[in-house]
This record gives C-alpha cells, sequence and structure tokens, in this order.
C-alpha cells in the first residue's frame, strides 16, 4: 500500500478492499519502523491519527466519502493542528500545543484525511537543508545506500524526504524562498507552490508574510492537483487571500499540451548551474517539445537581484514576526529571569538556533532608523523591477522552465559554515516567491544517481496549467516513480 | 558593508536577543557577510520605480463592525508560562 498514489489509495478505500483503519495502522507502524533513518517526522500522532481513521470509516459508511476521506497524510509542522504538537522546528515551541487548527488543517480535516503526524524543518522555515532544526538534520532517502548522508533541501525537508521514502503518500509544505521545491526536486518527487494569496495563511506560523504561500508535496503531479484541490480558496481569516473561484485541477491534467509556448530564461542557464544538471532540464525541455511544445528563450534582467532584494525583505518581516515569542503567552520560557528585560531577552537567546537569531538580527538592523530607505525601500522597488521582468516574459510565453537548485543533494554539513553559501541554494527559486506566481518542481532525471527537478513557472493563478504540463510529462517519463534504495 | 560591533550590540538590544563577547564577533562576520551580499541592490537603478508591498497590488479588506469571536481566554492561557486570576505572569516591573 505504501507505493500506492493519493488517487490509488483512494480508489482503494472506495472499493471497500481496505478500511481507513487498517491503512492507517499499516502506515503508523512503517512510519514507527523506518523514520529513524530519516528523522522526517517531529512528531507521529499515532492517537489524533487513529481517532481520524475511524471518523473517515464512519463518513464513508454514511455516504460523505471525498477524495481524501481516509487517505493518511502528514502536515509539515509549520501548520497549527488543535491539540497536537506544533513546534516549527524550534526549541521555542517545543511544547506548544495549539488551542486551534490552521485554515489548511482544518480543510484536510473536513475533506476526511488522515493526519498521521508533523514533519520535520529547518527552524522557523529558514533554511535550504534541513539541517537548522531544533528536533536535528532531516537525511535525504537518495544517497543513502552509498553510505552518505545528504540532505533533503528545506525548509520542507521532513515532507519531501517523507514522501520519496514512501511513509506517506503525500504533505503539506510552505514556500518562503523555494522550501517546497528545493526539497522536493533533492528528493525526486512532486511539490507546487502556489499563487501568493491561493492558499490561507491562517495558523501556518508566520515567517515572512508577503512571501510565505502553503503547498504540496507529493510524488505525482496528479496528486498535487488532489492537494490544491482541499488547500485552496478564500479565507476571510487571512488578510492577503484572494477571493477567486478555486477551479477543479484535476479537470484539466489531461489536456494536450500541443501549442504550449515555453520560455527559458537565459540567466538561469549559467556557468552557477552544474554541466550535468543542465543536460538533465535541456532533456527534459526536449520531451515537451515531442509532446508539441514550442521553446524560446528568453530574459530575466534583474533576477540576478533576486537573492539580494530577498535577504532584506525576508528577515525584515521575520524580525517583526518573530517578535510574538517573548515567553508571556506561549512558548518558552527561560528559567529564573532577574526582570522583565533579562526574561525577553533570554528567553529569545536561548529560544531561538543560529540561523533564526542572524536572520532576525539582519532584519532587525535593515529596519532600523537610517537604514530603512537604504534597504527595505530599495529592496521593494528592486521587487518591481523583478516582478515586471516576469510580466513581459509571460507575454511571450505560457510558461517558464528552469533549473529548480543549482546541484543535487549535496552531503549534511558542507555548507552550514557560511550562510551566505547555503543561501545561494535558492537561486533558481527565489525570484518567484518576490513576484508572488505560482511554480513547481517535477522530477527530471538523475546526476550521479540523485535527483534533479526541473521548475515550472506560470503566470498569476495559472496552478491549474502548471498541473497539467508536469502532468503530461509524467505520463512519458518515469523519474517521478524511482523509488531511492 | 561591515557592520560594527557597537552596532549588533545595539541592534540585538532593540531585537531582544541577549548576546555574548564571543557571539558578537561571529556575528560580525556573518552579518558582514549577508550585509555584502545585499549591498548588490545598489547596482539597480530604482529612481522611477515605485516599491511592491503586495504582488497583486491588494489592499487591506475591511469586515464588518460586529462581534464575531467568541471568548477563549481559558484556552489561550492553558499554554501559557505562568497566569494567575486570568492574568500573564511576568517579573515584576514597578518596584
Amino acid at each position: 500500500m505504501h507505493n500506492k498514489s493519493v488517487a490509488e489509495l483512494s480508489r482503494e478505500l472506495e472499493s471497500g478492499r481496505i478500511s481507513s483503519v487498517e491503512l492507517t495502522q499499516q502506515f503508523l507502524e512503517r512510519l514507527q519502523q523506518e523514520d529513524g533513518k530519516y528523522n522526517s517526522f517531529i512528531t507521529i500522532a499515532e492517537e489524533q491519527a487513529m481517532a481520524d481513521a475511524r471518523v473517515a470509516d464512519e463518513m464513508r459508511a454514511a455516504g460523505r466519502a471525498t477524495a481524501w476521506t481516509g487517505v493518511p497524510f502528514a502536515h509539515k509542522d509549520i501548520f497549527c493542528t488543535n491539540g497536537v504538537r506544533t513546534t516549527c522546528g524550534s526549541k521555542m515551541l517545543e511544547n506548544f500545543v495549539p488551542p486551534y487548527d490552521a485554515t489548511v488543517t482544518e480543510k484536510f480535516r473536513q475533506a476526511g484525511a488522515v493526519c498521521l503526524g508533523k514533519t520535520n524543518m529547518d527552524e522557523f522555515a529558514m533554511g535550504s537543508s534541513n539541517e537548522s532544526s531544533f528536533f536535528g538534520a532531516v537525511t535525504n532517502p537518495w544517497g543513502l545506500s552509498s553510505g552518505e548522508k545528504r540532505v533533503p533541501g528545506g525548509s520542507s525537508g521532513g515532507s519531501a524526504a517523507a514522501v520519496a521514502a514512501r511513509l506517506v503518500p503525500a504533505a503539506t509544505a510552505t514556500d518562503t524562498g523555494g522550501s517546497i521545491r528545493q526539497p522536493a526536486a533533492l528528493c525526486g518527487v512532486t511539490g507546487l507552490k502556489p499563487t501568493y494569496g491561493r492558499v490561507s495563511r491562517y495558523g501556518m506560523i508566520a515567517f515572512a508574510s508577503s512571501l510565505d504561500q502553503g503547498g504540496a508535496i507529493a510524488r505525482s503531479a496528479e496528486d498535487n492537483a488532489l492537494m490544491l484541490n482541499v488547500m485552496a480558496g478564500f479565507d476571510p481569516k487571512d488578510s492577503t487571500s484572494i477571493d477567486r473561484e478555486v477551479p477543479d485541477y484535476t479537470a484539466t491534467l489531461n489536456e494536450p499540451l500541443k501549442g504550449l509556448k515555453i520560455g527559458l530564461p537565459k540567466e538561469y542557464f549559467t556557468d552557477q548551474l552544474a554541466p550535468a544538471m543542465e543536460e538533465q532540464v535541456r532533456n527534459a525541455v526536449k520531451e515537451y517539445e515531442t509532446l508539441g511544445a514550442t521553446v524560446k528563450e528568453v530574459s530575466l534582467p534583474n533576477a540576478k537581484l533576486a537573492i539580494a532584494a530577498y535577504y532584506v525583505i525576508a528577515p525584515a518581516e521575520a524580525s517583526a514576526n518573530l517578535s510574538r515569542f517573548d515567553g508571556v503567552r506561549y512558548g518558552y520560557r527561560c528559567e529564573d529571569p532577574k526582570d522583565l528585560m533579562d526574561m525577553y531577552t533570554r528567553t529569545r537567546a536561548e529560544g531561538f538556533g543560529a540561523e533564526v537569531k542572524r536572520r532576525i538580527l539582519v532584519g532587525t538592523y535593515a529596519l532600523s532608523h537610517g537604514y530603512y530607505d537604504a534597504y527595505y525601500l530599495k529592496a521593494q522597488k528592486v521587487r518591481r523591477l523583478i516582478q515586471q521582468d516576469f510580466a513581459s516574459a509571460f507575454r511571450e510565453v505560457d510558461v517558464l522552465m528552469s533549473p529548480t537548485s543549482p546541484s543535487p543533494a549535496f552531503i549534511q554539513g558542507e555548507k552550514t559554515s557560511d550562510p551566505v553559501t547555503m543561501y545561494l541554494e535558492d537561486i533558481f527559486t527565489i525570484a518567484i516567491n518576490l513576484a508572488g506566481l505560482p511554480a513547481m518542481s517535477v522530477p527530471a532525471g538523475f546526476v550521479d544517481g540523485l535527483p534533479v527537478g526541473l521548475q515550472i513557472i506560470g503566470d498569476y493563478f495559472a496552478e491549474a496549467r502548471l498541473l497539467n504540463a508536469a502532468h503530461q510529462f509524467q505520463q512519458v517519463t518515469d523519474w517521478h516513480q524511482r523509488e531511492p534504495k | 558593508m561591515s557592520i560594527s560591533r557597537e552596532d549588533i550590540e545595539k541592534v540585538a538590544v532593540l531585537a531582544r536577543i541577549k548576546v555574548d563577547d564571543k557571539q558578537v564577533a561571529a556575528l560580525e562576520s556573518d552579518l558582514g557577510n549577508i550585509l555584502d551580499l545585499v549591498d548588490q541592490l545598489g547596482a539597480a537603478d530604482t529612481s522611477d520605480v515605485a516599491p511592491m508591498a503586495h504582488p497583486l497590488d491588494a489592499v487591506q479588506r475591511l469586515r464588518a463592525d460586529e462581534v464575531t469571536e467568541t471568548d477563549q481566554r481559558a484556552a489561550f492561557q492553558a499554554i501559557a508560562p505562568a497566569t494567575e486570576d486570568g492574568l500573564y505572569l511576568v517579573p515584576k516591573v514597578i518596584e
């Protein structure tokens, strides 16, 4: 059962060949046996999962089943789950049990899905290797057989590793600068970051509010479509949620790609990209030409400024968002504070890890008196330039394609000494968040036995088109079905 | 652009994060490197560009001025580090 997709598990349950309780037991057992190798989960919510499974079987018996009823999955530990610990990968929230559900959590609950637990992640979603988690690094299932422990990417590294290792068929994830797409690429699975505002951020612990977006990781585009069908939609509780109709994302998966216009941004095919990676990506693009698409080169002249703009905007917003962790209302509080200032400063010094503190300090600096115009305002202007580049590109083509990451999964510890080296992991993904566009990462080959991701970028609200393009590719390739040994 | 020890100490106070001398030294180099990266922004000509706050230029929605939330103080305070009589406890502020 563990090799089946969401769509297949849904059919198994529908046929009555297996109940949700039986299926959940099987998945929990496998999870408990296997996850020691990967550390992809922070919390396995056994009791809650079995309760969800019983509810799902009742829903089905009452004729109220949806495509998700009884299907096991996992939430990234950034989505608040009422009654189940939600840590965001931080000591600050080590014992935090939310008194409410995130909107995304609530939607999966209503659909009857069974949440097996909470997946590991970089602390407060800040990282590209899942090594900054207070609960330990996640190990990529790929490359493990050769005795090497490689990173799964980040920050949604737990979700990507768990899906790749067949511990769950699908998991939620979030993407602020590449945190869905880069781990999906490095773990050989399919990930979707929707348009900013498409999925509610309510109850999704905030990192950089103008960039954060919830999305999906699964093995196939079809399962991504099933996830987005549940997750997308207007939410009055999120002030930046967009009130716009949600299509059935599975309905257009089988549209032919004949006439699809693909743009290749020349700035994303530079010497920063390993030649072997480029070859895989170009082969994937050739596959699209066989399917009837046309290809042309386009230019995103300001793309090179994306990392610089991001490392002002994201830390600035993080410094404001993370000011709520003050040891007063919830979360960690230091021992024996001698006064209020001592309580604040020690609580935050002890509760946050090194990368989170670096970003809070950079953000505080960028927003401090005398620097606001030079940093934050300048970055917001550059952001507009980046958005305009994409707008001109989409006047010429339907989708853009590029590599998702500059190199395949690297060995743990290789990039931890210099934060800036790690930041360059997101060189091909960050501009998309600044512009607020939707994008996917789709398995597109291997280099030295490690997966390579193809990034497909769409115009605003073009998720259905992206899913269609990814699904058609997956009908003629089997990269997404390869299993780590 | 480099960042001085004094700047780091000042920013740490503003951010309410205690840093010791050893950490200040490490932060001097880490934050200096990050700010060097960020300084690439200076190369962009943004003289006629409006700053972008929301990708779709959406503005804040307003809702009707009606009571919609119920009182959940007990549930919220159950997860607080220290409370008494419905109040959050912090170290003494006024002598």
